[in-house]
């Protein structure tokens, strides 16, 4: 499979409010590696503040990163003017509530893309295209001439995904689309999202906290501790035969919709909270929670290493856990 | 399960509120049980009067909500018929209740230690001495570690699992014979929402309280909860035990529910299946069952119509056209 986007040693500080001499920083993604294929899914779960976010928009150099490369089909983007880019690469925002502008009118949202990038070559051509993204995501052409606050949560978030679709892109970052939706409606926004990958071809950065929605949706998982990645591997490999403590742990906290399943389940309750960002533990990030920390743990950083095929891990306690 | 006595009694309970823009009917003849050392669950969207109903029992219902029918029973007392001073002895030490967010419902100018010891000053002869003492026990037994050190903390110390700890602190304080959950994990991350639950689940052991669990995550009701109730569009819809709910269930709004949500353990890709349509409209509730407008099976009646309640089993009842026509044809 060919590769549409890798990411090599990503690094992306954030400066705090500091004294005079002194600068600190919010390590909010710290040496991150991963690829994605092309038509492929990724899903990035985590925890609050674990950076799975600021990875997703740094990706889009929404943010310049601090360090590292982004690589986008072949070619190194990390510096380069994003315009031509931005038509290939786009995102649907967590909160459907705050990512449409309030005093444009539906079928601007979702033209403003279409003039940026300069694909319409008669106003009839534009409108014409946006009913067509209009109708793609289940909403009809009589929408285009209302308001935002007209819709509900969840038909805004099908606005906010025709407006990513409407230059006809290659790659789309999902940054939590689903989390502020009902659960009757977060099945409808996660079942357009796969037909809109069958029928346009197009590769997902999956991110969200939900890890049953995130196993549904993609092909492979990366989890994420307080700014690094601990583990990537195949979703069901993940669910299944996980290998980090942090996964591990993460996986068995989810509550199963199923009560006899529930009562057999045995829960590893984690103890402690995440630790600031501001002042992550020295070592693996991960030891001040991990039942298995070693005096290693708190001096080296684990590298993260392939320890079976497409599974990466970054643990040095592997043979003693599993 | 031994049938223990009947705690709180919510009969025909109907609420509404009084918008400029007319009237939002929050709670349409709303009525459900809780006998003692019962957990039960209530799920539903956003909108469906789960956490209204909460709210009317610890008689918190916010401006300009109004109760505008039915009736109350907790523990002896007519909760819909006290005034706000005879509330007041109750609420706190007979009942009480965790909100969703821990980081708003704590007062961010006092301590921690003085907003535990008001609550056990309240409603207890306990004197100042004796209230911190309970505090630090209090604390102690949510699992908050330093607990002297705690009582002289600001909420914003404390980060969002903590605060919801020692929202439960609160609550206990006086121990209460029912203890409200408002979606007390929601804003929590999932390895949080463990701890809190599983300290939720201890602690109603050693006390021996009630709990209604207010949540629209099913797997959340699904391990804690005995008794679960349906809510959609300001009515219960189906109610059960959690078997009957999840292995039985009969309305169709709770099938769809349960179909539409992905399973962390399934190894097969297969896919949802969603309830289309969107949520519904408080404003103009439909005359009949309030999932007609969204449901597969929607018969002409069913708009029309609000079906009545059908038992199922002993434990087990629900309101649909559908069970009525099933029994109608089954000859019964």
């Amino acid at each position: 499979m060919e590769k549409l986007l890798e990411i090599q040693n990503l690094k992306q500080y954030f400066p705090v409010a500091s004294g005079l001499f002194k600068k600190k920083y919010v390590k909010a993604v710290d040496d991150v590696s991963f690829y994605i294929n092309k038509g492929e899914t990724l899903g990035l779960v985590g925890e609050s503040g674990c950076g799975k976010t600021t990875t997703g928009r740094t990706i889009l150099r929404l943010y310049e990163p601090t360090s590292g490369t982004i690589i986008y089909d072949g070619k190194d983007i990390t510096h380069v003017n994003m315009l031509p880019y931005r038509q290939k690469m786009q995102i649907v925002f967590q909160d459907p509530y705050a990512s449409l502008n309030p005093r444009m009118k539906v079928g601007d949202i979702i033209g403003e893309p279409i003039d940026i990038h300069k694909l319409a070559s008669s106003k009839k051509d534009r409108d014409d295209k946006i009913i067509e993204m209009l109708e793609r995501v289940g909403l009809n052409s009589e929408h285009a001439n209302r308001y935002p606050h007209e819709f509900s949560g969840g038909q805004r978030q099908r606005i906010g995904i025709a407006r990513a679709l409407a230059i006809d892109p290659e790659f789309i970052v999902c940054d939590e689309p689903v989390s502020a939706l009902d659960v009757s409606i977060q099945a409808q926004v996660v079942n357009m999202f796969e037909e809109l990958q069958e029928q346009m071809g197009l590769t997902y950065l999956f991110i969200a906290h939900d890890l049953s929605i995130v196993k549904h949706i993609s092909d492979r998982i990366g989890v994420m501790y307080l700014g690094k990645l601990v583990e990537l591997a195949d979703s069901n490999e993940i669910t299944f035969h996980s290998l980090h403590p942090y996964t591990k742990s993460l996986i068995s906290a989810i509550p199963i919709p199923d009560p006899n399943t529930a009562k057999e389940k045995k829960r590893i309750v984690l103890e402690g909270d995440v630790p600031s960002p501001l002042n992550p533990p020295s070592g693996c990030h991960f030891r001040t929670r991990c039942p298995y920390a070693t005096e290693q743990c708190a001096c080296e950083v684990p590298e993260f290493k392939e320890v079976e095929k497409g599974h990466y891990v970054a643990c040095h306690n592997l043979d003693k856990i599993n | 399960m031994s049938e223990n006595n009947v705690l709180l009694d919510v009969k025909n309970l109907r609420l509404s509120f009084f918008t400029p823009g007319g009237e939002v009917q929050s709670l349409r003849d709303v009525s459900f049980q809780l006998r003692e050392g019962e957990v039960l669950g209530i799920v539903g969207e956003s909108g469906s009067g789960k956490s209204v109903s909460a709210f009317s029992i610890m008689k918190l219902t916010p401006y300009p909500g109004k109760v505008i029918g039915g009736s109350i029973e907790f523990n002896g007392h007519t909760i819909t018929e006290l005034s706000e001073k005879e509330m007041r002895k109750i609420r706190g030490n007979e009942v009480s209740i965790i909100f969703q967010d821990p980081m708003t419902s704590l007062n961010p100018v006092y301590t921690i230690g003085n907003q535990i010891c008001e609550v056990i000053l309240l409603h207890t002869d306990a004197n100042k001495a004796q209230a911190k003492k309970r505090a630090i026990e209090l604390l102690t037994l949510v699992g908050i570690n330093e607990p002297e050190k705690r009582l002289k903390q600001y909420p914003h110390e404390l980060s969002g699992g903590m605060r919801q700890r020692v929202m439960i602190a609160i609550a206990l304080a006086c121990e209460p014979k029912l203890l409200i959950a408002d979606e007390p994990t929601t804003a929590l991350d999932v390895t949080i929402q463990a701890q809190i639950l599983e300290l939720m689940m201890e602690l109603k052991e050693k006390i021996g309280m009630s709990i209604i669990m207010i949540t629209h995550d099913l797997g959340v009701v699904s391990t804690m909860c005995d008794k679960i109730a349906v809510m959609y569009g300001g009515k219960i819809v189906e109610y059960g035990t959690a078997d009957d709910i999840f292995y039985h269930s009969k309305h169709e709004y709770t099938k769809g529910l349960l179909k539409s949500i992905p399973r962390l353990d399934a190894v097969e890709h297969e896919k949802l299946v969603p309830i289309e349509g969107t949520p519904v409209d408080v404003m103009n509730p439909p005359a009949g069952c309030p999932f007609a407008p969204r449901c597969n099976s929607c018969m002409k009646i069913c708009l029309r119509q609000m079906p009545e309640y059908t038992d199922i089993s002993d434990t087990h009842y629900s309101a649909c056209w559908l069970i009525q026509k099933e029994a109608f044809e089954g000859g019964n």
